[in-house]
């Protein structure tokens, strides 16, 4: 059909600016906190009780805080005390070390930042980054332990968020395979590698963490012959790692299901045994399918390491609860705790963004 | 893009023995935060019309239709529907709702009831009937869309056009006046369509007053009195549907139609 | 067949192994148990223990056994996991709701609550609140009184201490009758609405039972139930019902960390709803409060209720942060009575029985409720 010669021009009618009050500031401020008499209500309510927390806890925490000075000028004092923090700095980061080594686990944190980096701006290919992040360990152990031509430090003396840090990746690090084993293990048809994961995954996720550490730090010396003793830290890691395992394991079960049944079926008919198929095949996609949740694992493991002062280890935690019992600066408790919650903080919230940039990554990609 | 319509041809004869205005649009403006979706619509709707409402994406056509029942709100200008003017007050909203049935692209139908009860929810809960007199209504409309042996079954094991239709006995249960449909038929595989258009021209034949934001032309031509083109947030022209084939009055018109005939 | 030979193999092979190293592991615990001189057994439990406990559910003096000691704290694990549960589970739900209410600022401060709480480890709260909030409240002699007879102070909050008389069985009787009356009610109700399409007001008529109560107490001879308030006597409280700081902090920390999890689960249910359902219910003529009773909720906790029973489990296991800060409970009585007499296998193996159970009765309970919300699919 031709456009014919008596079709009239259609003149479209402008667009008007929206009326004043539906837009702007006060166009959001009554569509979003005061649409209605209920929400309007809640809406006071809320800036009523910002109003009266806020500066108060403003006043506190910075205007009124010392920044520097000592413990007199703190006492003097009515706001935060940060020069306690300042002062105790190194306990916080690293316990007991000595102050003359304090340059080794400097570095290893300076590489843990620049590896950490590396992975979240992926400067490098996933399995360059699988390598760099297995290596890490070795090389922070080496940097902080000693031996060779560095003092060896021992590990009584290793504390604060560097214990931490180190408890949760080699956690980490050791988890994840076992859990991975453990899954496929529980998918297995042969009854008894079946029953033998089920028996380990189901009693160490059904008790608390506390109850593996005191099995790890008091009833694992019983079980090892008299000359095969090894030292707290190392029980207590092996009872971080069991317990990850058996919460990986469940992960990866999950990833595991979502794998379709095709890609076994196609490994199998291109003659790939059951170990490369998995290798190749099954757990990548598995992994991938879970990856958010997996990362909300290392999260919660990165969390439950301040459970380890119970057993004795001067973790970030342990450390400011012991810091804050100088008697030089005593009642400084409320500065530590929530200089070490900013600190956690930190770092969990921003491994959860990481998670849901991801999560994200990977639906675009669906 | 069009589909064989079940009467080719001839417009369906009707009965309206009530006449009188049932919607009416009267300048009515609305934006989307700063965006001007809709800008002076003005229409008035007879009681028993049919009318289809058609436009390039973005036009503001479902926009129109969620306005009038209460979907949507609207800034400026006035909407009344069987008398009752629409306000932002909640209550009339609802009896207005009451009486005007929707039919939704996506279905929409409560995936954790079962599809007699998805029809019967309406009619207990809001209309207070008792549940007896609520399931045989049910299965009244459900045989009508030809459905009734799927009552017990729930959404997720139907297909898409049994879903569809569902939807709409779900509507009709509630005895409105005014049926609105915004694009019915554009989530459905090309096999299905034809079923649920089927069922939407025999309900052409009632009294009850119908809008259907639609592309289906063939349907247009079938069962329209009115076609409205809207582009760009207005109403450009509307005709009846030879006219409105044959002899489009605007440009933009013709370009529309050129697009989809 | 070959395949099976294989698989028997294989069998063989990891029962063998795991005899083995279980032999092994038998063999040096019991070496280095008697090297040690530590006993074995649960003989130990009818020993007179000696431990100071100050906070348990039932009378317990120092004289008793270490088996009773340990049931005192089998008994408040229990008791902070109930209550727990239920107090986590209002506070989530609630602060779930405010998350995807359409207020901006109850959003974004239920927000904040949330991020904070998840990303800072329960013990941290836990000290936090014990060493700070609970420790800078005012001393005995100058403590908050919000209400009559309650008193907070540093050492505890003071509530009246309920002694219960005669009459208050008859009391409790009667409303056991009418909550069974108002059930029975409900179920004649629903029959009504089937038939007539209208119900019974079972609210109206819930609300004037319940006035009988009031009544009746009124009209029963002598107190129902007397409380016995706590009195400020030289530098303390004496009598009265007492929250130790340590039971406090534990409840509060416990509840407010499990709450953030709760309110996410409780989130992400409602938002798993199609927005398209809301607006099909409302596109009936369904008042907000019906669209969320029957469209919105049923299907909000189909998601909700898998994700709630793990935090429900994680609250009974996280009890366990007790034993740092002195709280009472099953570890921490059971690390006590491990550091008086070594026998950490007894113990430890109690634990994770007693654990192990709670988990698997929690569990049971939330998958029957799980399994009546499932939606059938094609």
């Amino acid at each position: 059909m031709q456009i014919s010669d008596t079709a009239r021009v259609f003149t479209p009618l402008p667009s008007e600016p929206a009326p004043l009050g539906t837009v702007g500031p006060v166009g959001w401020l009554r569509s979003n906190m005061f649409d209605g008499w209920f929400n309007s209500v809640l809406s006071v309510l809320c800036i009523l009780f910002l109003a009266l927390v806020i500066p108060p806890l403003l006043s506190w925490l910075i205007l009124d805080a010392t920044w520097y000075g000592d413990a007199e000028t703190c006492k003097a004092g009515s706001g935060a005390c940060w020069t306690f923090i300042g002062h105790k700095i190194q306990v916080f980061l690293v316990g007991p070390y000595p102050t003359s080594e304090i340059w080794r686990p400097a570095a290893a944190a300076a590489l843990l930042v620049v590896l950490v980096l590396t992975t979240v701006l992926r400067l490098a290919r996933t399995s360059t980054l699988v390598v760099l992040w297995l290596l890490y360990p070795c090389i922070a152990f080496f940097l902080i332990n000693g031996g060779w031509f560095l003092n060896e430090v021992d590990q009584s003396r290793w504390g604060g968020l560097m214990l931490s840090i180190g408890l949760a990746l080699v956690g980490i690090l050791v988890s994840i395979p076992l859990g991975i084993l453990l899954a496929l293990g529980r998918r297995s048809r042969v009854i008894a590698i079946k029953s033998l994961c089920v028996g380990i995954i189901e009693p160490v996720r059904g008790v608390p963490l506390i109850t593996i550490l005191f099995m790890a730090s008091v009833m694992l010396p019983l079980f090892l012959p008299e000359h095969m003793q090894i030292n707290n830290m190392l029980r207590v890691q092996i009872g971080i790692i069991l317990f990850s395992s058996a919460y990986m394991a469940e992960v990866v079960r999950g990833g595991l299901q979502a794998v379709p049944n095709g890609q076994v079926e196609a490994a199998t008919a291109i003659g790939l045994n059951y170990w490369r198929m998995n290798y190749l095949i099954i757990v990548p996609q598995a992994l991938r399918n879970v990856l958010p949740s997996l990362i909300g694992r290392c999260i919660a493991l990165f969390k439950d390491t301040s459970l380890v002062i119970i057993v004795g280890l001067l973790d970030f935690l342990g450390s400011a609860k012991a810091a804050a019992q100088d008697s030089n600066w005593l009642g400084y408790d409320a500065e530590a705790y929530i200089f070490c919650a900013l600190i956690y903080w930190i770092i969990c919230f921003g491994m959860s963004r990481y998670g849901r940039s991801i999560e994200l990554r990977g639906a675009h990609r669906d | 893009m069009s589909h064989e319509s079940p009467s080719p041809g001839k417009t369906i004869e009707r009965n309206t023995s009530r006449g009188g205005t049932i919607v009416e649009l009267s300048n009515v403006d609305k934006w989307f935060g700063s965006f001007h979706v809709l800008k002076k619509i003005n229409l008035t709707v007879q009681r028993g019309e049919r009318i289809v409402i058609c436009g390039p994406s973005g036009s503001g056509k479902s926009t129109l239709v969620r306005c009038i029942n209460g979907l949507e709100e609207y800034q400026r200008g006035t909407i009344t529907v069987d008398g009752t003017p629409l306000t932002s007050d909640p209550r009339e909203i609802e009896r207005v709702r009451q009486n005007v049935g929707m039919v939704f692209q996506s279905f929409n139908l409560f995936p954790h009831m079962s599809v007699l009860h998805n029809l019967t929810f309406a009619p207990i809960w809001i209309r207070k009937m008792p549940k007896r007199e609520a399931e045989e209504l049910a299965m009244h409309f459900l045989t009508r869309v030809r459905i009734a042996d799927q009552a017990s079954k729930f959404p997720g094991q139907l297909s898409g056009g049994q879903q569809q239709r569902v939807a709409i006995a779900r509507t009709l249960c509630m005895n409105p006046e005014i049926l609105l449909f915004d694009e019915p038929t554009s989530a459905l595989d090309p096999e299905m369509i034809k079923e649920v258009l089927d069922v939407m021209v025999e309900l052409a034949r009632e009294e009850i007053t119908m809008l259907c934001v639609t592309h289906e032309m063939g349907f247009a031509r079938t069962v329209a009195d009115r076609i409205i083109f809207m582009d760009g947030g207005e109403i450009v022209e509307e005709n009846d549907p030879e006219s409105f084939f044959t002899r489009p009055v605007y440009d933009r018109t013709q370009e529309f139609l050129k697009q989809i005939i | 067949m070959h395949r099976n030979f294989v698989n028997l193999i294989i069998q063989a092979g990891v029962v063998g192994a795991v005899a083995f190293i279980s032999w092994t592991l038998f063999q040096n615990t019991q070496a280095n148990l008697e090297a040690r001189n530590i006993a074995s057994g649960f003989a130990f439990m009818s020993v007179e223990g000696g431990l100071p406990i100050n906070d348990t559910l039932l009378p317990y003096e120092p004289a008793d056994t270490y088996g009773y000691a340990f049931f005192m704290g089998v008994l408040n694990t229990l008791f902070v996991s109930f209550l727990g549960i239920i107090a986590a589970t209002v506070i989530g739900v609630l602060i779930g709701c405010a998350r995807v209410s359409s207020n901006w600022l109850v959003s974004r401060l239920a927000a904040v609550y949330v991020e904070i709480l998840r990303n800072v480890p329960l013990l941290l709260t836990l000290f936090f609140t014990y060493v700070v909030v609970l420790a800078s409240l005012p001393h005995p002699r100058s403590s908050l009184a919000p209400f009559a007879g309650v008193f907070i102070n540093n050492r505890g909050i003071y509530l009246p201490d309920p002694n219960v008389h005669a009459g208050f069985w008859y009391v409790l009787a009667t409303t056991i009758l009418i909550v069974s009356i108002l059930f029975i009610l409900s179920r004649i109700s629903k029959q009504r609405r089937d038939e007539t399409g209208r119900g019974l007001p079972t609210t109206r008529i819930g609300i004037v039972l319940l006035l009988i109560l009031p009544l009746l107490a009124w009209l029963l001879p002598g107190p129902i139930v007397d409380f016995e308030f706590a009195v400020l006597k030289g530098f303390n409280f004496r009598g009265g019902l007492v929250l130790r700081p340590e039971f406090s902090a534990l409840m509060i920390g416990l509840v407010l960390y499990t709450a953030a999890f709760i309110a996410e689960n409780v989130r992400s249910g409602i938002q798993s709803v199609d927005t398209g359902q809301v607006e099909a219910a409302k596109a009936l003529g369904a008042k907000p409060s019906l669209t969320m009773r029957k469209v919105i909720l049923p299907q909000a906790l189909r998601v909700s209720i898998p994700a709630t029973t793990n935090d429900y489990t994680s609250l009974v296991k996280n009890s366990s942060l007790a034993v740092a800060i002195g709280y009472p409970d099953m570890v921490s009585v059971g690390g006590t009575i491990i550091g008086q007499n070594d026998q950490a296998i007894e113990i430890i193996g109690l634990w994770m029985a007693v654990y192990l159970t709670i988990n698997l009765v929690v569990s049971a309970v939330m998958n029957w409720l799980n399994a009546r919300v499932q939606v059938v699919e094609r």
